[in-house]
């Protein structure tokens, strides 16, 4: 018999052939998860210290160096200039939404137009986002692929082999754009997306395989940045969406944003100081509110310190004032969940269950509110941080190994074409089962009328500018006819992954004309391609930044290690030897902002051979023990059989 | 180049009224336009057709083989039902699900390109198929439509039926009227009920052939159906008001 021991977290898979496993990404607001499922059981995959959770916060330090995680959000209290979070909430958006939420994030946007001198004027007006961070010019688009890039290389620590391939979640109520921006991201990050599964649609999943549900339930998801409302019926292992709902700019940030805005208030009343807080200000102030909000989910007062530029000022907050804060979110929150219902044709009460997914969910006022809507308590008997990766890696599985289950989802806008006088068309309502492919037929007012402008949105509201613009183009060489006698039949399609495609064709005469558009707000093909070059050309950069981050998490896991041992066992070390390896970690210690590598590695194999002699003393005291036969049954060593 | 030309996205004007499901003709699977139902054979046709991957004979109601596409079947013959308004729901969704699974895009995520478009075709047939046969409404526009009926396209705006005109008339002012939401609630309620009588009267009409009774019931119950809609605006809009 062979005995195999294994350091946690380094057990080797099974070999598969490559190709036939992928994992599932939530790719969240505040933090991001990655999982994996085998025969239908799955399990968030975690590193050396036991997280599942990975900040979605990107550090871009000087010198090309990125951080991701919890090591970029360190970086909030020395260099909060470098630091990102919550870019989420910018994928797939235009400028001018971004002006509105100005307010509400901390983020410096590049005001330079795209359009300044790259001469892509007029293509796809409000062209994509860019972030000014430390002296780069940043897409949200590649902020993710950071995020995303952070999450591959974790999973493949975890697992010991190559990720290509993933199933990663998205806010069912995000729009295509969106959606679009989130493959991409991925596809920067050197990621295949199988599919895009919506967030509620996973959670579900992981839900109905793990108890069996059978029936209607809803989703109440609320995260960082998103809200989704989703209804399913669950029958024999298909999860069918029946109608889906949500704002995609709604999250326990806005409730930040309120405890931040309420402390900075009562701190420029404290000091006397009307001064406009600058951009890394209203970071820290968020942190604060963060922790503020989640400390009082499990007690009913406290007084929390702010501390900026070394002026200290110190707040008090209550439940009940918090919760007066959160009130207008909470309350916006029940009345989609209203409007889903009806759209469905539902009544609260004929939901068997209601399922709560994402951070949010976690404040007693919101569990409160929608058991007091639903008229029963609410579900979270799964980690509702987790849950969702454990439903995309559910799906993962499902779309390479096969599966019994099958999920059918619903597009969460309508989709439609704008006519005379702005007047919105729509061509596929909200709700419908996708895939899906409609066709519309329209037609030319003018006699002698060549050309036509298709202009799609996405949206509820009767009029263009109430919707959002996904594309415009172009249709040329109608043959001259009289008014109202060509026939343009334009066909949407939305696939699988909830993505848009739309054709159009004049097909009265033998002449046709194809177009196909993939709206695609922000990055344009050449611009993608582009970045993808350029992501290769640095790759050797990217290898080396992540050599460095490997070397640090490996410090920081000694670090722990040998402070946990020294705790366990400090009478086996001779005061000297304390003293030598207290010298050795301290030099770590300060390597660990560094950017050399080399250093941190000798660093840490010097203070392997400082601290061996104790290492040696305690696998003795263990070997001995083991050999007196009084604890061999504590001794692990593998597989019993 | 011709000057008249205006480009601008105003000239745009639909061609088709709302309400009818553009390009839908008996027979004709529509919406699986891209790429591969351009030159299908007429509907009627095509009871036969070659794998595209192996080449051997495939039934055109069966789908496998290597997955084929969607080919020309109406909506009853795809989902394996038969031709007809009375319809359990139960069935239906057994049908639907069934088929599904074997065809649904994420059966094939990880094959060649040409068989994702295919099932991703597959697919589209089948929402379609559901969609239009799960709601009664729509299941009895497209049975008249088999028949070679077209339904009044706008609904109400052009009843003709004198006795639904006043009748429509009649419940919009009471619907424009209403004080309280009790009597918003009132009038939903006895649309509800009205939509449930008319579907068992479309019921028998079918069932003994009647397509002309079943005509005029259709543009009734479409009618009920935007009734029953604007009282739930009211509702929302209400309780949206009263927050």
């Amino acid at each position: 018999m062979l005995l195999q021991i294994h350091e946690p977290g380094e057990t080797p898979l099974p070999h598969e052939a490559d190709g036939s496993f992928a994992i599932g990404i939530d790719l969240g607001t505040t933090n991001s998860v990655a999982a994996i499922a085998r025969d239908g059981k799955p399990e968030a995959l975690r590193d050396e210290a036991g997280q599942a959770l990975v900040p979605s916060v990107v550090s871009y330090l000087d010198g090309d160096l990125v951080e991701v995680g919890e090591s970029a959000r360190r970086h909030l209290a020395d260099r909060p200039d470098t630091v990102v979070s919550s870019i989420k909430r910018l994928m797939g958006r235009g400028v001018a939404d971004v002006k509105k939420l100005a307010g509400v994030l901390p983020f410096e946007v590049d005001a330079g137009d795209s359009n300044a001198g790259d001469g892509q004027v007029g293509e796809s007006r409000g062209g994509m986002v860019r972030l000014k961070i430390n002296g780069r010019r940043l897409t949200p688009v590649e902020i993710s692929a950071d995020v995303l890039r952070e999450m591959k290389a974790r999973a493949e620590r975890a697992l010991g082999r190559e990720v290509g391939r993933a199933v990663i979640t998205v806010p069912a109520y995000f729009d295509d754009p969106a959606r679009v921006a989130t493959k991409d991201a991925a596809r920067l990050a050197g990621l295949e997306v199988l599919r895009l599964v919506n967030e509620p649609t996973a959670a579900a999943l992981a839900y109905g395989l793990d108890k069996g549900a059978e029936g209607l339930y809803a989703v109440y998801d609320l995260g960082g940045g998103t809200f989704d409302i989703s209804l399913l019926r669950l029958e024999k292992g298909v999860f069918q969406v029946l109608a889906t709902g949500g704002d995609s700019a709604l999250g326990g940030d806005d409730i930040d944003h309120a405890v931040a805005e309420r402390f900075l208030a009562e701190r420029a009343a404290q000091l006397k100081d009307a001064r406009k807080p600058t951009a890394s200000e209203v970071k820290l102030a968020l942190q604060a509110a963060r922790r503020t909000k989640e400390e009082l989910t499990n007690m009913t007062a406290g007084e929390w310190t702010l501390d900026l530029g070394g002026k200290p000022t110190r707040h008090r907050l209550d439940v009940a004032t918090l919760e007066g804060l959160m009130a207008p979110f909470v309350a916006r929150t029940v009345h989609l969940v209203r409007n889903v219902l009806d759209d469905a044709g539902v009544t609260p009460a004929a939901i068997k269950g209601v399922v709560l997914v994402g951070g949010s969910t976690r404040i007693p006022m919101v569990r409160r509110e929608v058991a007091r809507l639903f008229g029963r308590e609410p579900l979270a008997d799964i980690n509702p941080d987790e849950v969702v990766a454990l439903g995309a890696a559910l799906q993962a599985e499902a779309l390479t190994s096969g599966s019994d289950t099958l999920l059918l989802d619903v597009t969460p806008l309508s989709l439609g074409i704008e006519t005379m006088g702005g007047i919105v068309e729509k061509v596929i309502e909200r709700n419908t089962p996708i895939p899906v492919a409609k066709a519309q037929e329209f037609t030319t007012y003018q006699d002698g009328q060549n050309g036509m402008v298709i202009h799609v949105v996405q949206g509820e509201r009767e009029t263009v500018d109430l919707c959002r613009s996904l594309a415009r183009f172009e249709l040329l060489g109608i043959p001259p006819m009289t008014a109202g006698a060509a026939r343009v039949r334009v066909t949407f399609t939305v696939d699988a992954d909830g993505l848009l495609t739309v054709s159009a064709r004049e097909s009265t005469t033998r002449v046709e004309q194809r177009v196909e558009v993939k709206p695609s707000y922000g990055l344009g093909e050449d611009e993608m391609a582009d970045m993808l070059r350029a992501s290769m050309e640095n790759a050797r950069d990217d290898m080396e930044r992540r050599l460095l981050i490997e070397a640090r998490v490996e410090a920081r896991r000694v670090l722990l290690a040998l402070d946990a041992a020294i705790k366990a066992d400090q009478p086996l070390l001779a005061a000297d030897e304390l003293a030598a390896i207290r010298g050795q970690t301290g030099r770590i210690e300060s390597l660990l902002s560094g950017g050399d590598r080399h250093a941190i590695n000798d660093a840490v194999e010097d203070l392997d051979k400082v601290s061996r002699p104790f290492a040696q003393r305690r696998m003795d005291r263990a070997m001995q023990a083991a050999l007196a036969g009084r604890r061999v049954d504590e001794v692990e060593v593998g597989p019993k059989n | 180049m011709n000057q008249q030309a205006n480009t601008d996205a105003r000239t745009v004007t639909p061609g088709v009224g709302p309400g009818v499901s553009p390009g839908v003709s008996p027979g004709v699977s529509p919406g699986v336009s891209p790429g591969v139902s351009d030159g299908a054979p007429p509907a009627g046709h095509a009871r036969s057709l070659a794998c595209w991957s192996c080449g051997a004979a495939v039934a055109a109601d069966e789908p496998f083989c290597a997955v084929q596409p969607p080919g020309q079947l109406d909506h009853f013959e795809r989902l394996g039902l038969r031709r007809g308004f009375a319809l359990a729901p139960s069935e239906l969704d057994r049908r639907y699900f069934a088929l599904q699974r074997r065809l649904h895009p994420d059966r094939f995520a990880t094959r060649s390109a040409r068989e994702r478009a295919l099932s991703q075709q597959q697919a589209t047939s089948l929402n379609e198929a559901y969609e239009t046969l799960r709601d009664p409404l729509e299941r009895a526009g497209y049975l008249l439509r088999l028949n070679g009926i077209v339904v009044n396209a706008d609904g109400c705006n052009t009843l003709t039926d004198p006795v639904l005109l006043s009748e429509a008339m009649e419940m919009r002012e009471a619907l424009a009227e209403a004080e309280d939401a009790a009597a918003v609630e009132a009038i939903a309620r006895r649309t509800a009920e009205d939509i449930r009588a008319c579907i068992d009267e479309l019921d028998r009409a079918f069932a003994t052939g009647d397509l002309d009774a079943a005509g005029k019931l259709t543009t009734r119950l479409k009618y009920l159906s935007k009734l029953a809609d604007e009282a739930r605006l009211h509702r929302l809009k209400r309780a949206a008001s009263d927050r």
